[in-house]
């Protein structure tokens, strides 16, 4: 049972309190897109074991989405931000190199 | 003879004497007691049968461990079946009755089972039943059906109230034994917010039986103070009768609390689930004792040394009159000293360690006790309870041996200690080979969100640091242990702690425990076949043995394959065991045979306990609408749209649905119709980019429509799948007020929001829910602008002002309306919203002014019928997620001017464009009848697997009351090129339905009632 | 004038803590940019409440605002006053960009009152209501059971909750369970 630190409102919610909504990040395609990079973003999803950013809607309190980068193997999280970002910011992704001396951002 | 003793029983209360039945049998008890030790008190030593065997079963523990005193408890709808007598307390007029047995507890037919245990072996459910095929069908099953299982089922609805409590504690303590209450002590003065959690009854565990001085007092007193004190601090939380259940991801705790189980009459709900967020677990759970494997080790009478101490000094209670002691350890001579204390006789100890005990072992000698040393016992003798052992040498093959009389034997194997919380969210665990036992491994804790360790074990239970073992599971050890736990804990939580007072504690000295797994050493198969190791599944030592011979190298796969510890007790006192025979089976280690995973919860706790408050009225949300009380009152037949009730049709008299459905077609064709739209969801976007995103939204412009004006549009998901639609108002150039489907309105809200939060976050756009706001009705039918030009008012709905696809606002009759000229229906008809708070009154003046009209609720499947006579689609009939609104003919709600809108990109790929996809249809029956919703259409030839090939399917069937004759849509492969075709649809039930290929408008194509 | 019907009749129990229905509030939904003045002004100038910050509520009865998000606000109002608060609100923010909204239909209110209103709450709200963690001047949105609630303290041992107007009943009866004369936790500190 997860707590993640709603960053628009504040508050630790309770898995409870939260929907998931999938891997982060994710660029849209749209009409005009070829098949291979609609596909990617329709389909294809990492599914890493390890670090992992994802979507949460902190549905049954302020209701905004926000997104966590999480351990998928220890449920470790290592910080939660604005989802109003293309990439996890620099203080994230110092956060899991602290944690994850081996870990490298996706490109 | 089990006798209760004159004196003495810390626990129980002799001036309140209770009473309880026992398969019908009246019998005496104190208030204090368990039902297992009342039972013992009143010589019931025998109290079920194991489950393969029907092996007569005795009381072997005194805890949460026991394996075999299971009992239906209570009656009615108090009946609970599998109810553990060791953790039951005993209360006036308790009921229980034996378990698994038949005719009776006595004389069990299915015990014949154990005479033919040769052929019942390990894996017996995986080899036996699988040849010949027709003996599992026609003996196995039903043989095994009849005598499997434990208790009986409940019949009746639960009479009790359980409840939920959330919970949030910096430090939770799992625990009221010595360790716990140390550990409290210890982190209370941090600061901190502590919990100290009990699931017996009582605080101080085991050290006060055991006889333990802390701090120059008996452990009971030292106990008595340490609540004490604890009870005064306001930052500390001290409960009883709530078992930590299980540990859970970012410091979740599941806490059983048995509110009520002891005093049932008081009103007090009987369970209570605590769901706790701690920051730091501290598990002070102590440690279970083991049984030894020896032959005959579980007839009646048989118990565990701790088990038959318990009972003596808690509750006065002697299982036995003679009682023989046998040990691997030192504890065990603490009962023999227990008993002789109490007056009871122990013709002998059987101690395993050729060199015996230490201190304790002397003082026993001092009292005369006759020790074996290097001794084993090679049988027990009695049918239903222990008569005699015998007494042959450990080493040996139990050949030759020395007889003794007994009624009781007490057993130890050393101790365990409860990993199980800690093991719950992944704390592993290292073998401490000189105490033969698994222990937390401190280095391995389970992590919580920061990474870090969040549980800490303290006292028994987090066993002995290897550097110490030689001191053993010793009282100092045990407080000390806990002293740092919580030192460390507070330090982790950035909380300095003082120097906690060590309490001063009376050291034991001690000899060491020596690995014994089998008793004798040497025994042949005749004997292993006699050593039980799970006595509620009836696992013996030769099972395991073969299971090892036959291959079965993994303990979780032999633990599978034999059922060892898969039972309701989930091997606390089998898997360690079980584990040792298989290891010397495979020749290994037993840390590199590993152990098996500890899954929550650690005793099983009701389903109702999980279940808390959602049961009968609560058991779901019921959305009702302001008219709903109307509707129940006027004989709505309910239909559940999500968690919104719905009449489906009113019933008049005694129609059927069907005659109610048809009657309220009809009158809304030729009359007036009233529906209850509240639940339509109503969602609002405004913004200077609005009309951006609902072109985006939708599938069509949305964004040339006039303030005004209403507009249908689809909503598709970047699949390109036909997700939701409905009715699209303008309000203003900034505004737009958004209809969804009733079930879609929460979704399709949350949906828009995804995209302006996490897509187009730039675009300047706000979205409001206002479904729950606003009434809705529809007011439908040739009489519709009647009524509502009687209600009179400031909303002119005249042809002229309100046009079709029009909407206005205004007053009818003093309320604030809206009034939406959109049908579904084909009919003249205005969707009028008013605020909810005034939604009944409304509906209560249209029913009343629309009477003159002919007016008549009607309910959603009317709806449906009219919307399908007119050849509307429905979301969730036509739409299943795979159908795209081309496949609809519905291309002219889609733009081709536009340049992207959600879906439009799914909507291009090869298999969305192809001309093989199935095309929505009218279907007219041949004969008039309904097609059966569902069926499928099949053409010429054959697919690959030889089933015939499938050209179409019915997506929604009705009979049209209006039209009188079945009518239907379906989706049909080149369907729209195919009018006037017939096709062939088979039944489920053999019989083939022929219908034509129509248009889907079966009623007023050219729109002119709904124009009018 | 047609009159606002509660949405559960006014509903009232009396156990651990007293649970009733409260007449129908006048709310508004404000969405906008809350650090925009003019956001700020069309809700304190219709309340006389202050500004709160983030998971605030200020002001006291009926004239209240409550933060709901960082866009968000619902400002609280006498019923009979949301017509005439819109209009005004209009015309503060004309030119801005944001949404009011009368929402007061859309909504129940509760009050649950008594030294065990706390516990009646935790035993439906995944929030800590411990009186030094949670108290006055507070707007916590959350779940009671299985539907979305929001709360606030309303007065020393009273707490207001608003959920939608549909679901009043199962929120009753939720408390009403909670609220069973028997079934006291006493747990939290009841002086506080
Ligand atoms: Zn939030």
């Amino acid at each position: 049972m997860l707590i993640l630190d709603c960053p628009c409102c504040g508050r630790a919610a309770d898995e409870t309190e939260l929907e998931g909504g999938g891997e982060a990040h994710l660029t849209r395609f749209g009409p005009g897109a070829s098949d291979d990079d609609f596909e990617r973003y329709l389909f294809l999803r990492g599914n890493p074991k390890g670090v992992h950013f994802e979507r949460w809607r902190h549905a049954y309190g302020c209701g905004k989405w926000f997104l966590a980068a999480r351990c998928t193997t220890t449920l470790e999280v290592f910080g939660t931000y604005a989802a109003q970002t293309t990439a996890p910011p620099p203080e994230i992704v110092a956060a899991i190199k602290a944690r994850r001396p081996n870990w490298e951002a996706p490109v | 003879m089990s006798t209760r003793l004159d004196h003495g029983g810390r626990l129980i209360d002799r001036d309140r004497p209770v009473t309880f039945r026992f398969n019908g049998k009246k019998m005496p008890g104190f208030a204090g007691d368990t039902v297992a030790s009342a039972l013992l008190a009143n010589d019931r030593v025998m109290v079920g049968r194991s489950f393969k065997y029907h092996r007569p079963r005795g009381i072997v523990a005194a805890g949460p461990e026991e394996p075999n005193a299971l009992l239906n408890m209570g009656r009615g709808p108090r009946f609970e079946p599998n109810q553990r007598a060791t953790t039951t307390e005993l209360f006036d007029g308790l009921e229980a009755e034996s378990q698994n047995h038949w005719p009776s507890l006595e004389y069990d037919v299915g015990a014949i089972n154990q005479l033919a245990s040769r052929l019942l072996p390990a894996g017996f459910y995986y080899k036996t039943f699988i040849h010949p095929r027709p003996a599992w069908k026609h003996v196995f099953e039903p043989v095994i059906r009849n005598s499997a299982g434990l208790g009986k089922a409940p019949k009746d609805g639960d009479a009790d109230r359980y409840e939920h409590f959330y919970w949030f504690t910096d430090i939770l303590i799992v625990g009221g034994g010595i360790a716990g209450l140390q550990a409290a002590l210890t982190a209370a003065t941090s600061g901190l917010r502590v919990t100290l959690i009990e699931q017996t009854a009582h605080w101080g565990g085991r050290a006060p039986v055991d006889g333990a001085e802390i701090d120059g007092e008996w452990a009971d007193e030292w106990v008595q103070g340490a609540v004490q004190a604890l009870e005064t601090m306001p930052n500390v939380t001290l409960r009883t009768r709530l078992m930590g259940a299980g540990v859970y991801d970012h410091g979740y705790v599941l806490g059983y609390e048995r509110v009520s189980d002891h005093s049932p009459a008081d009103d007090q709900p009987r369970h209570r689930l605590w769901k706790i967020r701690a920051r730091q677990v501290i598990t002070a759970t102590g440690a279970i004792e083991r049984p030894l494997s020896f032959p005959g080790n579980d007839l009646p009478g048989v118990m565990l040394a701790s088990a038959v101490r318990d009972y003596a000094v808690n509750f006065a209670v002697s299982p036995g009159q003679r009682t023989v002691v046998v040990t691997n350890n030192d504890d065990a001579y603490l009962t023999a000293l227990a008993l002789v204390d109490v007056g009871q006789t122990v013709p002998a100890i059987v101690d395993a360690r050729p060199a015996g005990g230490g201190e304790l072992a002397q003082e026993v000698a001092n009292h005369g006790v006759e020790v074996h040393l290097g001794a084993a016992i090679a049988g027990v003798t009695g049918r239903s309870r222990v008569e005699g052992v015998k007494i042959t040498a450990q080493t040996g093959t139990g050949t030759d041996p020395t007889e003794i009389a007994c009624d009781c034997v007490a057993m130890s194997g050393g101790w365990s200690p409860v990993v199980h919380l800690w093991s719950h969210c992944g704390g592993k665990l290292t073998w401490n080979a000189p105490l033969a036992m698994f222990q937390p491994d401190p280095e391995r804790p389970p992590t919580g969100a920061d990474g870090q360790g969040f549980v800490t074990a303290a006292g028994v239970a987090a066993g002995v640091p290897i550097e110490r073992a030689g001191e053993g599971l010793s009282n100092f050890q045990t407080l000390r242990s806990a002293t740092e736990a919580a030192q460390s804990v507070c330090v982790r939580l950035g909380r300095s702690v003082g120097d906690a007072a060590m309490p001063a504690v009376r050291e034991v000295e001690t000899a060491p425990l020596a690995p014994v797994w089998i008793m004798p050493d040497g025994a042949d198969i005749r004997l292993r076949e006699k050593m039980w190791l799970d006595f509620q599944n009836d696992v013996k030592v030769s099972d395991v043995q073969l299971a090892a011979q036959e291959g079965f190298e993994s303990v979780e796969h032999t633990k599978r394959y034999t059922t060892l510890g898969m039972a309701t007790d989930q091997g606390k006192l089998s898997n360690i065991n079980g584990l040792a025979v298989l290891s010397k089976a495979l020749d290994a280690e037993i840390p590199q045979v590993g152990t098996t995973t500890f899954r929550p919860p650690y005793t099983p706790i009701s389903m109702a306990a999980i279940a808390g408050e959602a049961r009968g009225k609560t058991f779901q949300p019921l959305r009702r609408t302001p008219m709903h009380d109307w509707h129940a009152a006027n004989g709505a037949h309910w239909e559940p749209v999500g968690h919104w009730r719905r009449p489906y049709c009113y019933l008049h008299g005694s129609e059927t649905p069907e005659q109610a459905v048809a009657r309220e077609v009809r009158n809304t064709r030729a009359n007036l119709g009233l529906l209850d739209a509240s639940t339509l969801g109503k969602i609002v976007v405004k913004g200077p980019d609005a009309c951006r995103f609902v072109d985006m939204l939708y599938t069509n412009k949305m964004s040339t429509l006039k303030p005004g004006r209403c507009r249908y549009g689809l909503m598709c998901s970047e699949n390109g799948f036909l997700s939701d639609d409905g009715v699209v108002a303008r309000i203003d150039a900034q505004t737009f007020l958004c209809h969804t489907t009733s079930g879609g309105a929460d979704r399709i809200h949350a949906w828009m929001e995804d995209w302006l939060q996490c897509e187009w976050w730039d675009w300047q756009v706000y979205t409001a829910n206002l479904t729950e706001q606003y009434a809705q009705i529809a007011v439908v039918g040739p009489n519709a602008r009647k009524v509502l030009e009687k209600l009179g008012g400031s909303l002119d709905v005249s042809r002229e002002a309100l046009p079709f696809m029009g909407w206005a606002a205004g007053r009818l009759a003093g309320f604030d309306a809206r009034a939406y000229r959109i049908s579904f229906s084909g009919e003249l008809s205005y969707e009028i919203s008013v605020p909810a708070a005034t939604g009944a009154e409304f509906w209560d003046l249209l029913i009343e002014a629309g009477e003159e009209f002919g007016a008549m609720p009607y309910g959603t499947e009317a709806l449906h019928v009219m919307r399908a006579e007119k050849g509307f689609i429905m979301i969730g009939d036509e739409t299943d997620g795979t159908v795209i609104p081309q496949d609809l003919g519905l291309d002219w709600a889609i733009s081709k001017k536009k340049d992207d809108y959600l879906g439009k990109r799914a909507q291009e790929r090869s298999h969305m464009t192809d001309p093989e996809r199935w095309k929505l249809v009218g279907l007219e029956t041949m004969d008039g009848s309904v097609l059966p919703d569902g069926a499928y259409a099949v053409g010429a030839g054959t697919n690959a697997n030889g089933q015939r090939n499938m050209v179409g399917r019915v997506t929604s069937t009705y009979h049209s009351p209006t039209l009188d004759k079945g009518i239907a849509m379906g989706l049909v492969l080149h369907g729209s090129d195919r009018m006037g075709e017939v096709l062939e649809f088979p039944g489920t039930d053999g019989k083939t339905t022929r219908a034509r290929i129509v248009d889907p408008v079966f009623y007023d194509p050219a729109g002119e009632k709904q124009n009018a | 004038m047609p009159e606002a019907r509660m949405a559960w009749n006014g509903a009232a129990f009396d156990g651990l803590a007293q649970v009733r229905e409260l007449p129908v509030q006048g709310m508004i939904s404000l969405r906008g940019d809350l650090a925009s003045a003019p956001v700020q002004n069309a809700a304190t100038e219709v309340t006389g409440a202050a500004m709160p910050g983030p998971r605030g509520v200020e002001g006291a009865g009926d004239s209240a605002i409550a933060w709901m998000s960082p866009d968000e606000l619902l400002i609280l109002l006498p019923h009979g006053t949301v017509q005439d608060a819109l209009a005004r609100m209009d015309a503060v923010l004309a030119g801005e960009h944001a949404l009011a909204l009368d929402m007061s239909d859309a909504r129940a209110v509760f009050e649950v009152e008594g030294p065990a209103a706390r516990e009646v709450l935790a035993k439906l709200c995944p929030v800590d209501l411990d009186p030094a963690v949670f108290g006055p001047g507070e707007m916590r949105r959350t779940r009671a059971a299985q539907i979305a609630v929001a709360f606030w303290q309303s007065g020393p041992h009273a707490f207001r909750l608003i959920c939608f107007r549909s679901v009043a009943g199962y929120l009753f009866d939720l408390l009403k369970g909670a609220a069973h004369p028997a079934a006291r936790v006493g747990v939290f500190d009841p002086s506080a």
